[in-house]
């Protein structure tokens, strides 16, 4: 017996670090005596946290798609477009008509001379129609416009090169194919050099260029892009001088379509106002609105300022995310009310083993910090399974539905973090309950 | 502790339970010391406070009125940590259906209390498992309890009760659940202990128990009828 003495004499240590670890195994199997209820119990927790995770992810992602393709239009940019009046649509279908709408020159002269702070304004024309190389075509948008316009729109020049100023006033037939376009048309050869048909006009190809993003209204709104990437739904371009596609295409577009003949005059289709100063944006667009609305009586264009949707879809994204952090607060609730409708049967079920433990010397404190540790070990690894399915669920989700998702560092450990603290939190009254019996009442519990 | 005559002594001590509107004496005045090295069998009939008396002593219950000096301190005042921390040094439990913890092996139910003393684990693995050989159970030591019979799960039991080196070791109907065989051979071990020293309080039917033990302390409703010493 004298080693035991011996042994003893290190017995009043408190219970440390060592004794919470080993406290926590005792917990571990605990629960992994009754892994199936565990597991149950568990999953509240696992599908709250996998789900915000994963909602988080397709939000983040969607909202940063729609934003890069803003920020493509040019946050410096307030873009106006023709639309047709929707009034003047009823008219034509009856037999001809000549429908007259849409930004004109003396709308681009105005804007010179009314707003000082403005760098450029681009006049463009977009002409709907079927271009050829040889026998393959494709439908797309002609667009008349300037030499910088690239520039403007941050286009990417992939191969060859723009037009010029000089090509541009001596109203070259030169073009620049878009990229898709380019590969629809020109699959096997390269394209610079060759020509295509528009109608009976040629065009020499001088250049490929990224395809442009397409400017809407509804750009400020994440839902409408969450189906995908709106560069593929977009209508490839080609590029010609302003002045070419004027004389080429004259100010009268005629289209015929089973018997009824319309016709259309718009003298320009899109025109682009580059604001030198970015804080002026906001303010020069109003102008140019004021300035529209006054000299148009029809509703015959559309104001796109990527700034203004830009800002639309950050606050889109700040309103997403507070509805998700709703979401995720009631499942993570539900997910806790489980745990703790749990640990109470399980406090109840064990009020034999708590009566042992109290008449072996275990203070209240003790019997608190085990039953806690259990609902947290519940939680926390409820918590780390969830992270872990939600952080797979988006990567299949871009793998399979080409959705982009983005799964930002600290959505998993936010995640984390609530559902280890719903875990004690939830878990503090059924160990209160374990650690309040009376030891005797409780050793007297069949 | 020298100093000292009694391990326990309890002075004047009552227990009132109060059910609704009813109260019930259990205990009326008990007057009880024990010496060191003493083995008591408490006896009488059935509701007659034996048990309460049994937690009083192993300090699971405060008493309603009068005095309880274990050791030299004054118990009856104490506060629920402390009565933990003299449970868990100077007390070892017996009880009639074991209560062993039924998802820990026999080493590990044994090292409970060395747990919440915060003895190291490799520490208090050694001292367990001397005690299991103690009781004869050296090659039972990763058994769970439901491997075990009923007479091996007392063995058990009475290692838990020993492994803190307790002032008193208290017991109620320890052979209650054993068939007669595994009863002797536990009276048998209690007997050792007596020996070796230890101060043995049992609460007990057995009459087998009331001859073994050294005095026998006969209760009847809530007061001490009789307190004989054997030889
Ligand atoms: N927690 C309690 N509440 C109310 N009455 C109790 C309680 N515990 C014991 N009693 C009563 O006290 C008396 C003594 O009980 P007990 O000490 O268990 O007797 P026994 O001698 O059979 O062990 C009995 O009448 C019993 O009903
Ligand atoms: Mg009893």
């Amino acid at each position: 017996m004298d080693d035991l003495a011996r042994h003893r004499t290190a017995r009043r240590a408190r219970i440390g670090f060592a004794g919470l670890w080993r406290t926590i195994k005792v917990g571990f199997k605990s629960l992994w005596l009754h892994r199936l209820r565990s597991l149950l119990t568990v999953l509240g927790i696992v599908f709250g946290v996998c789900s915000v995770i994963a909602m988080l992810a397709v939000g983040e992602g969607a909202s940063h798609e729609a934003q890069e393709q803003i920020r493509k239009l040019g946050s410096n940019n307030i873009i106006v477009h023709s639309v047709k009046p929707t009034d003047e649509q009823k008219v034509g279908s009856q037999q001809s008509y000549v429908i007259e709408y849409g930004i004109t020159y003396l709308d681009v002269e105005r804007i010179r001379q009314t707003i000082p702070d403005v760098t450029v304004v681009v006049p463009g024309r977009i002409i709907r129609e079927r271009v050829w190389n040889a026998t393959q075509h494709i439908d797309a948008e002609i667009a008349g416009t300037v030499p910088w316009y690239p520039e403007l729109r941050n286009l990417v020049l992939l191969e060859g090169r723009y037009f010029t100023e000089v090509e541009m006033n001596s109203r070259k037939n030169v073009c620049v194919l878009s990229e898709p376009m380019a590969r629809r048309l020109f699959p096997l050869t390269p394209p610079i050099g060759n020509n295509v048909r528009v109608g009976s006009d040629y065009y020499k190809v001088i250049g490929v260029i990224s395809q442009e993003a397409v400017a809407t209204a509804a750009m400020g709104n994440i839902a409408k892009q969450e189906n995908g990437r709106s560069n593929s739904a977009a209508t490839p371009r080609l590029y010609i001088p302003l002045t070419a596609a004027k004389s080429r295409f004259g100010e009268i577009l005629v289209r015929r379509s089973s018997g009824s003949m319309e016709a259309e005059t718009v003298e320009l289709h899109e025109l682009i106002v580059q604001v030198h100063n970015q804080n002026a944006v906001e303010e020069t667009s109003k102008i140019v609105e004021e300035l529209f609305s006054r000299n148009h009586k029809k509703k015959d264009y559309e104001l796109i300022v990527p700034l203004e949707l830009l800002r639309q879809a950050e606050r889109t994204k700040q309103i997403f995310n507070t509805v998700l952090g709703a979401i995720a607060a009631i499942s993570l609730i539900v997910g806790g009310i489980g745990i703790m409708n749990i640990m109470l049967a399980s406090v109840t079920e064990r009020t034999r083993e708590i009566g042992i433990r109290r008449a072996l010397g275990a203070k209240r404190r003790d019997i608190v910090i085990q039953f806690l540790i259990e609902t947290v070990i519940l939680s926390g690894c409820g918590g780390i399974i969830g992270v872990g399915l939600g952080v797979l669920i988006p990567y299949f989700i871009t793998r399979f539905s080409e959705m982009a998702t983005i799964v930002t560092f600290w959505s998993p450990i936010i995640a984390f973090s609530i559902s280890a603290t719903v875990g004690l939190v939830f878990g503090i009254y059924p160990a209160l309950r374990a650690a309040n019996m009376d030891p005797v009442e409780a050793l007297r519990h069949e | 502790m020298t100093d000292v005559p009694y391990i326990a002594a309890l002075e004047e001590v009552t227990k009132t339970y109060h059910m609704g509107t009813v109260t019930l004496n259990a205990l009326q005045g008990i007057t009880v010391n024990v010496e060191p090295g003493e083995y008591i069998a408490i006896m009488g009939p059935s509701g007659c406070g034996k048990s309460t008396l049994l937690n009083l002593l192993g300090c699971l219950d405060r008493p309603s009125s009068g005095r309880y000096l274990l050791g030299g301190d004054d118990v009856s005042m104490m506060d629920d940590d402390e009565l933990s921390e003299i449970r868990g040094t100077r007390l070892g439990f017996i009880f009639q259906s074991y209560n062993l913890i039924q998802q820990l092996n026999v080493v590990e139910n044994i090292e409970v209390p060395l747990y919440y003393q915060g003895l190291p684990a490799e520490e208090s693995r050694i001292i367990a498992t001397v005690f299991a050989e103690r009781v004869g159970l050296g090659d039972r030591l990763y058994h769970k309890p439901f491997e075990l019979s009923g007479g091996q799960q007392q063995r058990v039991g009475i290692a838990r009760a020993l492994v803190n080196d307790p002032l008193v070791i208290l017991a109620d109907e320890p052979t209650g659940n054993l068939d007669s065989h595994s009863g002797t051979e536990i009276l048998a071990l209690f007997d050792e202990l007596h020996r070796a020293g230890k101060t043995m309080i049992m609460v007990t039917h057995d009459d087998d128990i009331g001859r073994r033990a050294q005095r026998v302390i006969r209760l009847r409703d809530g007061r001490v009828e009789e307190d004989i010493r054997n030889g």
